[in-house]
């Protein structure tokens, strides 16, 4: 296995007085894409959240690329090199696209030939350019966020769940994408949809009651259907 | 591939969707005025003078409505600098006496630009410092925001009072800016159309500002969302505080203007603006510029020629207005939208 | 039978029970242990003003909403009473209709700005009461044929109420009991009833939903309970009661005008009575009212001395001038927002609870 990128230890974070991470230990290592997989409630989003510094854990530490992040301000930890497209995607739905993608790009000015990439598989983008973001369908926001934690190379970026909601044909073009950016990034991809996400990853890990209960080679669990089951039982059928 | 990504890109064709209508209830407004009030000139003196008072209101509320929208922050006291920044202008006009009674159009103009530049250096260092003691261990808790920026008010007044005495100080307009310029039938005072180019040229700057800057990009992005564009790397908090400067900064140049506008000072001068400034911003809907803008000259405008109709009715015109706006979208005319 | 009067929420604290009785049994004898008009007003001003703060704490510390209308439900009533004996003649009935025609216009415009407005975010609320309420002060001084504009209403009250009606020949005390007296007592004992009737309210599961809402309206809502029905319902209580304080203070000057009844600076004492004496507690109302209204009137004396002593030093002269005490309790405003936010009645309960914690 390659050398590891983020190393999250004994994680444990609070929000007002719930205890939603009991102690995580994450390891994502460089290049290719982890998956999280997990229900609903197991910590997931958190997870992304506490790495980003939104929230921050009361004990545990999280470190990234050498250096301890545990307490460091988002705005470093975004610097470090980590991008994040939230759940919620964070759009800034008054700017236009050209807009979002400019704040993104922290040089100054966006990149043509990274741009022309992204293009690529993104080919919405180039059409509502100078759309008022908020303007865009689900799918088309969803690539905006996306476009924006790459409009610069970064050493690793969260996704939390870009697929939630979106129809099934634009699920296909997000599969397409991903395959794309695999080959240069690093991921870590949270999920619900185990098909969307059984093709991409390459390690993946599962939580549960906010502990990562499960972690290991994505091509192994995907060829064992009882520890599927038994691992992310309901949700894996929900959603097939 | 490619064709499931030509038809994502053709899918769903967004509607450019412009909310034009409450651009229009301005000149809609004026019109609808015209034969009420009856004769031409004097509805041309109505609306001028309408849209002077609404240009120094809006100097005045733009800075309170992008605090609020960037940082959910209600700052009650803004009033005070207001209050400060008037006060300030008169360590210029008072001492150089001179030059305000001189007649010459470049010595007056040099005197008020020399008060306006200092009162908003000093209500800018205010609002730095107000920020750094008075809002920052309060972020989130709005009604511990509402007290504290209330008795920061207080506070403020009464420092005006020990500082300046509890005297009203007259403060005269300059030579050259007296009287009107006669064009037909109607009389247009000169002071109003300075103050009307003072407004515009603020309300350009800052448009220019909002969507032409990384700076401004930023502060729509944190308007809408706060804790991604900390995501992507900045801190929110230095955008916070540089707004909140130029905040208070653009509240201290209303409050110059107001004070050579009423050409009398008094320590409550902001305070009593307040109410107004609040009202501007609910109509504009929080958070909004462009909406406040459209407020201050709505409120102005209807205080004016209801004064002139209804004198009676003018003393609730503004509520009125509030009330009418509000039922016909709750959320203001512009909401914002947030996380 | 006290804790019965006092619903079951006892002052817990020696030092507060102390002082509680200070400033009841002050309240209770004024005109008998203090001389001369001016004290026996400030007496009657620390019962209304009891009734007022209490009554906006019911809002402010029990349910988190910030209301700058409150003096205008205080004007209502002294309006209401002042237009009615003006326009009526000084009898009871006439104090009886001002009152009850007051607690209906009252009721209505707390309902309305309630339904318009609670719905939305605190700071919302704020704003609107503040435009409602300066409107309405507005409108009083202006519409002068009805209200007698700026210089306000001088009227009548029934003949047992009048200074120079004598109920009995002797005198008590030293004291004659004359109309002055009568009607003091009349203050005291309405605030007494009153507060105690406060005490009970919040004490009660309605009190209780309240301060669930205060703490997370979202669970609150999620519980079941309608957030905007109750706020709404607090809201008109709390505007009921400061009409009646408005119409106690009427009967006890014989005026109403916009400047006594109606103005921002009523609102400022209140607000900072109340986060001073501690929000949330009703007996903060008490000790705050009476410190706030002896300081108003005896420790401008004390900061004129100190300015007059200090007359050679032209900025802290100015500093301790008597018209700049409310400088002083602005920065205590704002500390005690920081640092003590339960203020005084906090801060002695704290006290008590950390004595009790360190017994074995």
């Amino acid at each position: 296995m390659s050398e590891t990128l983020l190393q999250l230890t004994g994680v444990h974070t609070h929000i007002g007085e719930y205890h939603i991470l009991q102690g995580v230990d994450l390891t994502v290592p460089k290049d290719g894409i982890t998956v999280l997989l997990g229900r609903n409630g197991a910590g997931k989003t958190t997870t992304l959240r506490t790495i980003m510094g939104l929230w921050h854990a009361s004990r545990g530490s999280v470190s990234f690329n050498g250096s301890d992040i545990t307490q460091a301000p988002t705005p470093d930890i975004s610097c470090a090199g980590i991008a994040y497209v939230p759940e919620s995607m964070g759009i800034f739905s008054d700017l236009t696209v050209r807009e979002n993608l400019y704040l993104a790009a922290r040089q100054g000015e966006i990149d043509e030939k990274r741009l022309e990439w992204i293009f690529g598989f993104f080919a919405a983008l180039k059409k509502f350019w100078n759309q008022p973001a908020g303007t865009l369908s689900g799918g088309q926001k969803q690539m905006v966020a996306i476009a924006r934690a790459i409009v610069e190379p970064r050493k690793l970026i969260l996704i939390d769940e870009p697929t939630k909601g979106l129809a099934p044909a634009i699920i296909q073009g997000m599969i397409a994408a991903f395959r794309e950016l695999k080959a240069t990034e690093t991921i870590l991809l949270v999920e619900q949809n185990f098909n969307f996400v059984c093709s991409l990853g390459d390690t993946v890990a599962v939580m549960d009651g906010g502990r990562i209960v499960h972690s290991g080679m994505m091509s192994e669990l995907a060829e064992n259907r009882d520890r599927q089951h038994k691992l992310l039982g309901l949700s894996l059928d929900s959603h097939q | 591939m490619t064709t499931t990504q030509m038809t994502l890109a053709d899918a769903e064709l967004p509607k450019v969707r412009v909310d034009i209508l409450p651009l229009l209830i301005v000149p809609v407004l004026a019109l609808l005025m015209l034969p009420l009030v009856g004769s031409f000139p004097t509805w041309v003196t109505l609306t001028v003078a309408g849209l002077a008072m609404g240009m120094m209101v809006f100097m005045m509320a733009s800075g309170l409505t992008l605090i609020f929208g960037l940082m959910d922050v209600l700052n009650f006291g803004h009033g005070a600098f207001v209050s400060v920044g008037a006060f300030t202008g008169t360590l210029v006009l008072l001492p150089m006496k001179n030059w305000v009674e001189a007649d010459s159009v470049l010595m007056n103009l040099s005197v008020v630009g020399l008060a306006i530049v200092l009162a908003m250096v000093v209500t800018g260092l205010l609002g730095w410092a107000f920020e750094r003691i008075i809002i920052r261990p309060v972020y989130g808790l709005h009604l511990k925001q509402i007290l504290i920026t209330m008795g920061g008010m207080i506070v403020a007044e009464q420092l005006i009072h020990v500082i300046w005495g509890a005297e009203q100080i007259p403060l005269p307009l300059p030579e050259t800016f007296r009287g009107a310029f006669i064009i037909g039938d109607a009389a247009l005072e000169k002071y109003r159309l300075i103050a009307v180019c003072v407004g515009l040229t603020v309300f350009i700057t800052m448009f220019l500002v909002l969507n032409r800057t990384k700076v401004g990009l930023l502060i729509r992005a944190g308007v809408e969302n706060g804790e991604m564009v900390e995501a992507l790397g900045y801190r929110i908090r230095r955008l916070f505080v540089g707004v909140f400067m130029a905040g208070s900064a653009l509240a201290g140049l209303g409050g110059v203007m107001w004070g050579l506008y009423k050409e009398t000072l008094t320590a409550a001068i902001g305070g009593e603006m307040t109410v107004l400034v609040f009202i501007v911003i609910i109509i504009g809907g929080l958070g909004s510029v462009g909406g406040c803008f459209i407020g201050a000259m709505l409120v102005a405008l209807v205080a004016n020629y209801a004064g002139f109709l209804a004198p009676k009715l003018a003393l609730v015109s503004d509520i009125l207005l509030m009330v009418t706006i509000l039922l016909w979208r709750p959320q203001g005319l512009y909401p914002v939208a947030k996380r | 039978m006290l804790r019965t009067l006092l619903s079951g929420d006892l002052p817990r604290s020696r030092m507060l029970s102390a002082t509680l009785l200070v400033v009841f049994i002050g309240l209770a004898l004024a005109p008998f242990v203090v001389s001369g008009a001016r004290s026996l007003n400030v007496a009657a001003t620390i019962c209304v003003f009891v009734v007022l703060v209490a009554s906006y704490d019911l809002l402010l510390g029990y349910t988190g909403v910030v209301s700058f209308a409150h003096t205008m439900f205080y004007g209502i009533g002294a309006y209401g009473v002042g237009l009615a004996l003006t326009g009526m003649g000084p009898s009871w009935t006439a104090i009886a209709v001002g009152t009850v025609g007051a607690l209906l216009v009252s009721l209505v415009l707390a309902l309305v700005i309630g339904l318009f407005s609670l719905r939305v975010r605190a700071i919302f609320y704020a704003m609107i009461t503040l435009a409602v309420a300066s409107a309405f002060a507005v409108l009083a001084s202006q519409l002068s044929d009805f209200t007698g504009g700026e210089d306000g209403l001088t009227f009548k009250v029934p003949e047992l109420l009048q200074p120079s009606f004598h109920l009995l020949e002797a005198t008590i005390m030293g004291r004659a009991i004359d109309g002055k007296l009568i009607t003091y007592y009349l203050l005291f004992f309405s605030a007494l009833g009153l507060f105690l009737f406060m005490l009970r309210i919040v004490n009660s599961p309605f009190g209780r939903v309240l301060q669930a809402i205060r703490e997370n309206d979202f669970r609150a809502e999620a519980l079941g309970y309608r957030t905007v029905i109750y706020r709404t319902l607090a809201n008109c209580l709390s505007a009921l009661i400061a009409t009646l304080a408005g119409v106690l203070m009427a009967l006890w000057l014989r005026y109403v005008g916009p400047k006594t009844m109606l103005s921002f600076e009523i609102m400022t004492d209140i607000l900072l009575i109340v986060v001073i004496g501690g929000m949330g507690t009703i007996y903060g109302a008490l000790i705050g009212s009476a410190l706030f209204i002896l300081a108003q009137n005896y420790l401008q004396v004390l900061m004129g001395q100190t300015s007059a002593a200090l007359s050679g030093v032209p900025f802290l002269a100015n500093l301790f001038h008597p018209d700049r005490w409310l400088l002083w309790l602005g920065v205590l405003f704002v500390l005690s927002v920081y640092f003590f936010p339960t203020g005084i009645v906090g801060k002695l309960r704290a006290g008590t609870l950390a004595k009790v914690d360190r017994r074995p």
